[in-house]
């Protein structure tokens, strides 16, 4: 009797303990939200968000930020996809188990939590120097897509491996090939999760500001690229860059790049959310 | 991956003097997972167009033994196999051996249902599309077909763009077994197709086991006696990676020879 007592007590604790932690960490969210959009929010408006940049802060605008951080995603999207996803379903299907698989499988975790100062450097080296890129959004958007690689072969990885077994079996007992396999079941089955990594990892580049700086990217660009050799502005860096002016406009039209920026960024992830569910109803 | 024996001609020719002609044949198999020899030296010959059942208690071996015969078992990891297995006298671990076109010969339903997140049409065609058969009328034929053959056409005909997972298990396992048909194997295997079923969805797919012996050679992994003795023609008893007794099913239940096969099952142990 008494300790079941004494359990309760110590159940009802933990809940509250929990419960605590849980509200610390979304008052912080919270308030960090709210102090942004009441500094910055009067100030989107349209002339904002098409207005380029200018030594004025009333007159400054992201729209060069907005279209370079667009493109950029487009373009990394188009790079580190293919090879990710690639990367990924090899690992998981078709390496055979051993030490060097093991030991590429650590080293691709690892690589998903080096600093991306190192991989801009990285990018600095090879894309803007040795392929004499320049600083141009083609070598930002090769470093920001090394960046994601990791984290987007893991997700895959993780994906494949949700894939019940018993399917990849039926299918292999009817003829299947391999790769009919792969594309018929372990794909579709594993879309969805495909899908999230890709957007969790994107959400993460989009916010990436070190690697681009190292690489060459400028807060002062006045116009949008338009070829894969042109320099660029992301809002990061327009972001960065604007808090650390001493005018005030600057600070308010910061917190407004920075609503726009979550705002992507949730947008991202809500159709991130939106793919996973609908694939797990299709799945059920 | 596979030890593969060589003197394959000479062991054919042997074989086809034999009067008597089988199916399935295997010879001195021996199988192991790294150190662990699952199969000890089996020798089993099947006849065509019969049913055999296997038993033998959890870890006996036999489902390790019935997935030789369509290559299953070279997914799993430190997989090893000497000896020869043969189907209608070609050596299915031969170095020429297509394990496609050797599971187009031997189907398999497994033993918890597992139907792709597909419709039920797709579920059935998929044996069917992914040989690159894409005329949809011979599509609609075969799968009509296929369901008939496995009892459920007239239970799904009007859903066939429904997802197969809002069958019922013995809906679903029925499915898998038109899956398999589709494909027109002459052997079947199935590894407990009904263990994971109540009582009425498995007097069915005996039923159905039952008819389809008209056209297929079927193996049969059981856990359940009453069933190996209702449906099959021949049962094999397994015990710890050996066949200890392979026989007339009438003769196994009534009249073993050994008395592991008896205690087994009348339920003394396993």
């Amino acid at each position: 009797m008494n300790n079941i007592r004494k359990n309760k007590i110590k159940d009802q604790a933990f809940k509250a303990l929990g419960m605590l932690f849980t509200f610390f960490g979304i008052s912080i969210l919270v308030i960090l939200i709210y102090n942004i959009v009441r500094v910055g929010f009067t100030r989107i408006n349209w002339d904002f968000l098409t207005g380029l940049p200018s030594r004025k802060p009333e007159e400054a605008g992201i729209y060069t930020a907005i279209i370079g951080t667009l493109d950029l995603m487009l373009l990394t999207v188009i790079f580190a996809i293919p090879i990710g996803v690639g990367a990924g379903i090899y690992l998981e299907e078709y390496s055979k188990k051993s030490k060097l698989s093991s030991l590429l499988e650590i080293n691709i975790s690892n690589l998903a939590g080096v600093p991306s100062i190192i991989y801009g450097l990285l990018g600095l080296g090879i894309f803007v120097r040795y392929f004499n890129f320049g600083g141009s959004i083609l070598s930002g958007s090769l470093t920001l897509s090394l960046l994601i690689l990791p984290i987007i072969i893991v997700a895959t990885r993780e994906a494949i491996k949700a894939v019940p077994p018993s399917l990849k079996e039926a299918s292999f007992a009817l003829g299947a090939s391999k790769w009919q396999t792969i594309r018929n079941v372990v794909l579709p089955s594993s879309f969805g999760g495909i899908i999230t990594g890709i957007i969790l990892s994107l959400s993460r580049a989009i916010g990436e500001t070190a690697p681009l700086i190292v690489v060459g990217a400028m807060a002062y660009v006045p116009f949008v690229p338009h070829s894969l050799f042109d320099t660029f502005s992301v809002l990061p860096i327009q972001i960065f860059n604007w808090t650390t002016r001493p005018q005030q406009g600057f600070a308010v039209a910061a917190s407004a790049a920075i609503i726009i920026l979550l705002l992507i960024t949730f947008i991202m992830n809500g159709i991130a959310v939106y793919f996973r569910n609908r694939w797990q109803k299709k799945l059920q | 991956m596979n030890d593969v024996m060589t003197e394959e001609t000479v062991e054919a020719k042997i074989e086809t003097s034999t009067p008597e002609k089988y199916k399935l044949h295997a010879k001195n198999v021996d199988v192991f997972y790294g150190d662990f020899q699952a199969i000890k030296n089996i020798s089993m010959n099947v006849k065509p167009n019969s049913i055999t059942a296997f038993i033998g208690p959890s870890g006996c071996g036999k489902s390790t033994f019935i997935r030789l015969f369509n290559r299953m078992n070279d997914y799993v990891d430190d997989f090893k196999m000497d000896g020869k297995i043969k189907i209608d006298d070609t050596n299915i671990y031969g170095k020429k051996t297509q394990v496609e076109e050797l599971r187009k010969e031997v189907g398999m339903v497994f033993q918890k249902p597992n139907p792709f997140p597909k419709s039920i049409f797709e579920n059935v065609a998929y044996g069917l599309q992914i040989q690159g058969i894409k005329d949809k009328k011979i599509l609609t034929q075969r799968v009509e077909k296929a369901l008939k053959q496995a009892d459920l056409w007239n239970e799904v005909k009007d859903n066939l763009n429904k997802s197969a997972l809002a069958l019922s298990g013995g809906q679903q396992q029925r499915l898998c077994i038109a899956r398999t048909l589709a494909v027109e194997p002459s052997i079947l295997l199935m590894d407990e197709p009904t263990s994971a079923l109540d009582p009425i969805s498995t007097a069915k797919i005996e039923e159905l086991i039952h008819h389809l012996k008209e056209h297929y050679t079927i193996i049969i992994v059981t856990h359940n006696m009453q069933q190996a003795s209702r449906i099959s023609d021949y049962t094999a008893f397994f015990y710890m990676g050996e066949l200890i007794e392979f026989d007339k099913t009438r003769k196994i239940f009534t009249n073993p020879e050994k008395k592991q096969t008896e205690n087994y099952i009348t339920g003394r142990f396993g």
